[in-house]
């Protein structure tokens, strides 16, 4: 395959030979429609305006590039920066999509809006945006997660939104991902399915990629500045991969600047023992897009594992599978021990608690950092803090909350 | 002209005695691939025009909770593509035309040519891909055609008229119609939105049209008989097969009982 580039996707959707749209028809009006309405938004500077407004004023961004002055010592190397989406609105990246959707929402004239989610950041974040504008929202969530993130569930209630449990398959992401294109097949006229990351059928990937191209925008120039040139490594870690499309993205023509993305590594790697469809997976058809996926050899979706429920996701975005096809972004794994150590070592060494999403992006940061000179600059997206992720963190360490 | 297809003769010659086709679905392996042959077979005996045999999926958008229920038992059950088509092969119904209904995933996991021969080898006539619809569909449909069989593109209440002609160029045997807008299931009445659309789909195209999502019952077919060539049943022969509060599925029950509504459905169908 050739060289990446940034001109990605086709009209179709493509990705290079992934994306494109895989759904059944009753959504192929809906997808247009989105197009159409999206690459409008894009070119109305009156839209760019009020998106980039809400996003200072109620996100809060910029988000801080924070030099990791103590991690950076801990790996005897190079020096390691955090992009800090932690410190979000509602504590992680999701809120840059879901404020940018909900406006598009506006734009298309629909007054209710439906989202999935997996560990209930992007739920809460859906909830979040609709909140602020008014807008009726239903939240699918597999019956397992309701019961591992209460937290979250409760938020979302709180913000006025409908918390609907999944209780087919196995309970999880996948099948809220199931339930909520169900729900848009029968409610397309009045209602925006505002998808979490950069998966699904066309525009999507597209659209999410975009709207969370922020955080690499912001950390592009927030290195030049502080630096004074680009980094040498940017790391970040991929479920459905929106944290790490947007902070990749930018990078993407800046051939000297080498990108990895992270994946769930779990318990093994054998099948079902974790969540890493880039480095175990094959490339094939999951909701509504090809890209590469956890598959057995009938095309039924194999379970995952990790010990963060954002990463437990059997598929990924058909942009990472491009870049990985392309080699223009490398990718690896982070174990679910390794990624438990870091969230320690995080809290101790800088006095911030991790998303242990982010874990498993600052763990391989650490080791990157110890092969690499001083002299070496590596970038990380912290995704998200961790407040959700203590009870569950204190149950494997063995403490009582 | 071509040689007429198994699934193109079936409708020309209902056509021709002023019929509607009736095709009901069956999910192989729900509750396993012995009964599934039952059901073929019974189906056939009973007189139905053509059948759609449903590839159990992991995470099937297009369907329905009571097929998706039906297919995570098959799947519970072990059920394999390859059990499936073997199931199939044992099964002659020349007299009746099957359709492979199976998602893109599945389709492209076992290669898309391979997955067509295969099927074709089993008996298969056509096929149903609801994941793969309209310009996506334009290779497979090549390759379906050049094994002499059909494959069927689905028509939505939300496909917009000027998007029809770039769907009919990757369809033959008929036009599945999707009765509403949502996934499968049963419903009380046939809308007159459907009936327009089924009205304006005719002057686009003289592939016969079939009906599907959303019929259950005989009381569905009448208003359905100017307007349309056949209708499909799914979720309503499909529930009949599921386990009571037990966990047990009286077998000769449910035989039964889709035995009742095949003979109504056929009955509705053929009548004038």
């Amino acid at each position: 395959m050739p060289t990446a580039t940034a001109q990605v996707p086709d009209q179709l959707g493509r990705f290079g030979p992934f994306g494109r749209r895989f759904v059944p028809e009753t959504l192929m009006h809906a997808l247009d429609q989105l197009t159409e309405e999206y690459e409008r938004a894009k070119a109305d500077p009156e839209f760019q305006e009020q998106l980039e407004g809400l996003l200072h004023t109620y996100v809060g961004r910029p988000s801080p590039l924070y030099f990791a002055e103590r991690l950076t010592k801990e790996a005897r190397g190079a020096q390691i920066y955090l992009k800090r989406e932690d410190l979000n609105h509602t504590g992680a990246h999701k809120i840059n999509n879901t404020v940018g959707q909900t406006l598009l929402t506006l734009r298309m004239g629909k007054q209710r809006v439906i989202a999935e989610t997996g560990a209930g950041q992007h739920g809460v974040a859906t909830a979040t945006a609709c909140a602020r504008f008014g807008l009726d929202c239903v939240v699918y969530m597999g019956e397992e997660d309701i019961r591992r993130q209460q937290l979250n569930v409760f938020n979302m209630r709180t913000m006025g939104a409908e918390v609907r449990p999944v209780t087919s398959g196995s309970r999880t992401l996948r099948d809220a991902v199931n339930e909520a294109m169900r729900d848009w097949m029968a409610s397309v006229e009045n209602t925006h399915y505002i998808l979490g990351s950069v998966v699904g059928p066309h525009p999507f990937p597209m659209i999410v990629r975009d709207f969370q191209a922020v955080i690499g925008r912001e950390a592009r120039q927030q290195c030049l500045d502080t630096v004074g040139r680009l980094p040498d490594e940017v790391i970040a870690c991929v479920g459905g991969g929106s944290n790490s499309a947007g902070m990749f993205y930018p990078f993407i023509e800046d051939e000297g600047v080498a990108l990895t993305g992270v994946e769930a590594g779990g318990r093994s790697d054998q099948p079902g023992d974790h969540a890493s469809p880039l480095s175990y997976g094959q490339p094939g058809i999951l909701h509504g897009s090809y890209s590469y996926v956890l598959q057995d050899d009938d095309g039924q979706t194999l379970d995952v594992h990790s010990i963060s429920a954002g990463l437990d996701y059997p598929g990924v975005g058909p942009e990472h599978s491009y870049w990985k096809d392309t080699g223009r972004v490398c990718y690896t794994t982070c174990s679910d021990d390794d990624a438990l150590a870091t969230f320690q070592k995080m809290a101790r060494l800088e006095g911030i608690l991790p998303a242990i999403e982010s874990s498993h992006a600052v763990s391989q940061a650490l080791k990157a950092a110890a092969n690499r000179s001083p002299d070496d600059v590596i970038l990380v997206c912290l995704s998200g803090r961790g407040d959700k992720d203590v009870k569950e963190v204190a149950r494997l360490t063995g403490q009582v909350l | 002209m071509a040689e007429l297809t198994p699934i193109s003769n079936t409708f020309a010659t209902l056509r021709a005695e002023n019929r509607l086709a009736f095709m009901p679905f069956v999910t192989a392996g729900d509750p396993d691939l012995a009964m599934t042959q039952d059901l073929i077979r019974g189906l056939s005996d009973a007189g139905v025009h053509l059948i759609e045999v449903g590839f159990p999926y992991s995470d099937p958008i297009a369907d329905g909770p009571v097929i998706q229920a039906s297919y995570t038992r098959a799947l519970g059950g072990g059920v394999t593509v390859d059990g499936i088509l073997k199931a199939v092969a044992e099964v002659n119904t020349d007299e009746t035309p099957l359709l492979a209904m199976v998602s893109y995933a599945i389709v492209f996991r076992h290669g898309v040519e391979k997955f067509i021969a295969d099927a074709k080898a089993a008996g298969f006539a056509g096929f149903i891909i609801p994941d793969l619809p309209g310009a996506e569909a334009a290779e497979c449909f090549e390759l379906v055609r050049s094994q002499g069989l059909d494959l069927v593109q689905l028509v939505a209440p939300t496909t917009p008229r000027e998007r029809v002609q770039e769907i009919l160029k990757s369809c033959s045997g008929f036009v599945y119609c999707v009765a509403v807008a949502g996934t499968t299931g049963e419903r009380a009445n046939v809308a007159d939105a459907l009936l327009d659309q089924l009205r304006w789909l005719r002057e686009e195209t003289d592939l016969p049209l079939a009906v599907g999502f959303g019929i259950s019952k005989p009381e569905h077919v009448d208003p359905l008989r100017q307007v349309a060539d056949g209708v499909i049943i799914g979720s309503g022969i499909v529930r009949q097969l599921e386990p009571t509060s037990d966990g047990q599925l009286d077998r000769n029950g449910a035989m039964q009982a889709i035995a009742d509504l095949t003979t109504k459905m056929v009955n509705a169908t053929s009548g004038s």
